[in-house]
């Protein structure tokens, strides 16, 4: 709530910045516009922009680091006596948090003397009727770090109010006192726009950089838990919550990739078929209406693929094929997973390919046209050739989506594990039911299990290699077409 | 402009290769050319001269039946290439565009080695029996083009990697690769610096021995050098055709003497 007034405060005093920018502007020109060095508005501007982004700037950056500052504090004045051998610092810490929260919810004022037992046993009750559940009663130690904890995040709140309100301030005078009819008002907006610009852009990155290291983090508690060995070489998925897992990535790899495998069989034929007639053939009229007919497929959400493949190919697979032809006799199978993914994918390939194609300068078939080239001859040797790098470049985007699809999988082929030991057979069998990575993270996250056993922070290891594999595939990409996209130029 | 050169310059009778009869030809809505007649002689070069827009391209388009790649262009009237109609039904536009090659205005190398470039035609049409007969039209083709010396060491690197000049020769040499009869094209030296252009207009001076040329162009000097007929195209009409020498000595036409002399354009 307050930081929502202080929000307020500061969008107002640059509004008012604005106004009086504007006008201090015109005064000093006299009232003649152009006499100014820029537009008037361009003053309003530049006196809001200087309120606006030091100011906001400071807040986020202090939003980031007082919950960081306040919990080393409060940590490092945390007894040790408060620390049992069953806990960690970090969970009695977050009961210090929890109790903060709590005590500002209820509104409870510190009582005169220390609080004693029955106190604290009170508190809980009234922190449990204010929705904040305690395992445990709370040890004295625990409240006062509590209450510390709160008196700590008021005065940063306080001080945050203060500081930005000084540094808008700030700002205001300055840029308002600068502006005069000669001051380059245009010339400052601009760079503030690109300032702008540019945190967007690093909002985007940085994100980036955190999502990796978050999971680089999870992934090395896994592997100081498990051997690596186990992991990347072992042959054997088997969670087992009472420990002695075997958690090898194989045989997730292994359904993965051959999933994925169907999926861009399926896709890549049919996509690029599409787009070559879409780009070469249609009339303006059907390309017109199958264009985005085909692009409506990409608008499906992929639990209604999972459910296409669970209700209507999965059973159709098993009639009519896989039991005739005595390979397996289960619905969920990689071949239903992989054919409806392949459908999933159609209009990525189809749509990039056809704006690549599309992209393929008149020029070169008109010579081949005037060498005597029929139109398939025209679009094998030569417009294939020249849109290769884009089409690779489509088929390698649709890949990565294919190892990172998770819903298609669950409902198409299952979730059980590809297993190594019943031999080769049963591997390759495109009929038998495999999972894959994705529907693997899901199920070692979900469920009441243990946050920090290898069973659950496999799932990070898993998510990283994955990550590893599809980064690998789009750098792959882009190389490709930064690579050869000047050939027709 | 040299003009004793021009009026001296001998001409020899040749036979009709392409006559064109009554030809209109529509874009859309838009009557682009209008009832135009002409014949070209074999062994040749005949020069399509006027101001931009006033159809010659449209027309040269016309002898290859390229024109049928654009969906709203609508041809009527008669061209024949050794006395067979080229728009009739029988004929097919393929095998027809193997025999009146075209070389366009931009350099449009395929992005192949220079080797697969020259290569593409005669693969097509299966003009080579093993390997050493199509090296050995590679070859030719690229020396007609006066292109075999700067190119014969890197004849695997790509087509696109040669300067504007090279590729328009590369270009050229593909479509005499081809073996056509006649060779269209338009305006072929607009985009090369005066050199590549000299190279070119001497390439075209001896292509005339065995083919049909015929060229557009906007330069009056260049149709002057190269072509022994001239035909001038203003606004959709063929307006005057003739000998090189007289169009540009003696033209009959006001509004020819008038274009060459640079009053309209």
């Amino acid at each position: 709530m307050t930081l929502t007034w202080l929000v307020l405060a500061v969008l107002a005093l640059a509004a008012v910045g604005y106004v009086m920018g504007r006008s201090r502007a015109m005064a000093s020109a006299g009232g003649e516009i152009r006499a100014l060095h820029s537009l008037p508005r361009y003053y309003g501007w530049n006196v809001a922009l200087t309120v606006l982004t030091p100011a906001f700037g400071l807040m986020a950056l202090w939003l980031l680091i007082q919950p960081v500052f306040i919990d080393a504090r409060i940590s490092s004045q945390l007894p040790d006596a408060a620390v049992s051998e069953t806990t960690t610092r970090s969970l009695v810490m977050s009961d210090v948090r929890r109790v903060a929260e709590g005590l500002g919810q209820i509104g409870a004022s510190k009582p005169e003397s220390d609080p004693d037992e029955e106190y604290l046993s009170d508190l809980k009750s009234r922190l449990g009727g204010a929705g904040v559940a305690l395992a445990s009663d709370i040890d004295p130690a625990v409240y006062l770090a509590a209450e510390r904890y709160r008196a700590g995040t008021a005065i940063g709140a306080s001080l945050m109010w203060v500081a930005v309100l000084a540094v808008a301030v700030g700002g205001f005078a300055v840029s308002y006192l600068l502006t005069n009819k000669d001051f380059r008002a245009r010339n400052t907006v601009e760079r503030g726009i690109l300032l702008v610009l540019i945190a967007a852009a690093s909002i985007a990155i940085l994100t980036t950089l955190g999502i990796i290291l978050s999971m680089l983090f999870e992934t090395r508690h896994f592997f100081a838990d498990h051997p690596w060995q186990d992991f990347f070489l072992g042959t054997v998925w088997s969670p087992d919550f009472r420990g002695d897992s075997q958690l090898a990535i194989l045989p997730l790899l292994w359904g993965t990739l051959y999933i994925s495998l169907i999926a861009l069989l399926v896709a890549v034929p049919i996509g690029l078929f599409a787009a070559i007639y879409l780009s070469e053939y249609a009339t303006p009229r059907v390309r017109a209406l199958a264009k985005p007919a085909i692009e409506v497929l990409a608008g499906i959400p992929t639990i209604v693929y999972g459910l296409f493949a669970l209700i209507t190919i999965g059973p159709m697979l098993r009639d009519y094929f896989a039991q005739p032809l005595g390979l397996g006799d289960s619905s969920s199978s990689v071949m239903t997973a992989g054919l409806v993914m392949g459908i999933m994918l159609i209009p990525f390939v189809s749509s990039l390919s056809d704006d690549i194609i599309n992209a393929v300068p008149q020029s070169l078939r008109d010579g081949s046209y005037g060498l005597g080239a029929t139109q398939s001859e025209t679009i094998r040797q030569v417009i294939i050739p020249a849109a290769l790098p884009g089409i690779v470049g489509a088929i390698l985007l649709a890949a990565s989506r294919a190892i990172g699809e998770t819903m298609i999988v669950v409902l198409g082929a299952g979730a059980a594990a590809a297993q190594f030991d019943r031999g080769i057979g049963e591997l390759v069998n495109p009929f038998e039911a495999m999972t894959t990575v994705t529907v693997k993270i899901v199920s070692q996250l979900t469920g009441d299990t243990d946050f920090a056993s290898p069973e659950t922070l496999v799932a990070f290891a898993l998510g990283l290699t994955l990550f590893v594999i599809t980064l690998g595939l789009n750098v792959l990409a882009l190389w490709i077409v930064r690579r050869y996209r000047e050939q027709y130029e | 402009m040299n003009d004793m050169r021009l009026i001296q310059r001998t001409v020899d009778m040749h036979e009709t290769k392409i006559r064109a009869s009554g030809v209109d030809v529509f874009y859309g809505d838009n009557h682009a050319i209008k009832d135009v007649s002409v014949y070209i002689e074999d062994k040749t070069v005949t020069a399509f001269i006027g101001p931009s827009g006033c159809g010659k391209s449209t027309f040269l388009r016309c002898l290859n039946r390229m024109n049928d790649t654009i969906p709203i262009c609508r041809v009527t009237g008669k061209i024949t290439l050794d006395d067979e109609d080229i728009y009739d039904p029988k004929v097919d536009p393929v095998q027809l565009r193997a025999k009146v090659g075209m070389v366009f205005q931009k350099p449009n190398p395929f992005p192949k080695s220079i080797y697969d470039n020259v290569a593409y035609g005669p693969r097509i049409h299966g003009l080579a029996g093993d390997k050493s007969e199509l090296d050995e039209i590679v070859e030719k083709s690229l020396r007609r083009a006066a292109l075999w010396g700067e190119v014969k060491d890197r004849l695997a690197e790509p087509g696109t990697g040669l300067s504007g000049g090279q590729q328009q020769r590369l270009c050229i040499a593909r479509a005499v690769a081809t073996a056509p009869e006649v060779l269209l094209m338009d305006e072929p030296c607009s985009a090369l610096d005066p050199i590549a252009t000299a190279q070119v207009e001497e390439l075209i001076d001896e292509l005339k021995q065995n083919y049909s040329v015929v060229i557009v162009t906007h330069s009056m000097q260049q149709a002057a050098r190269v072509s022994q007929k001239t035909a001038f195209f203003h606004l959709g009409n063929l307006v005057e055709y003739g000998e090189t020498g007289k169009i540009f000595t003696n033209p009959e036409d006001s509004r020819t003497e008038s274009y060459i002399t640079g009053r309209i354009g």
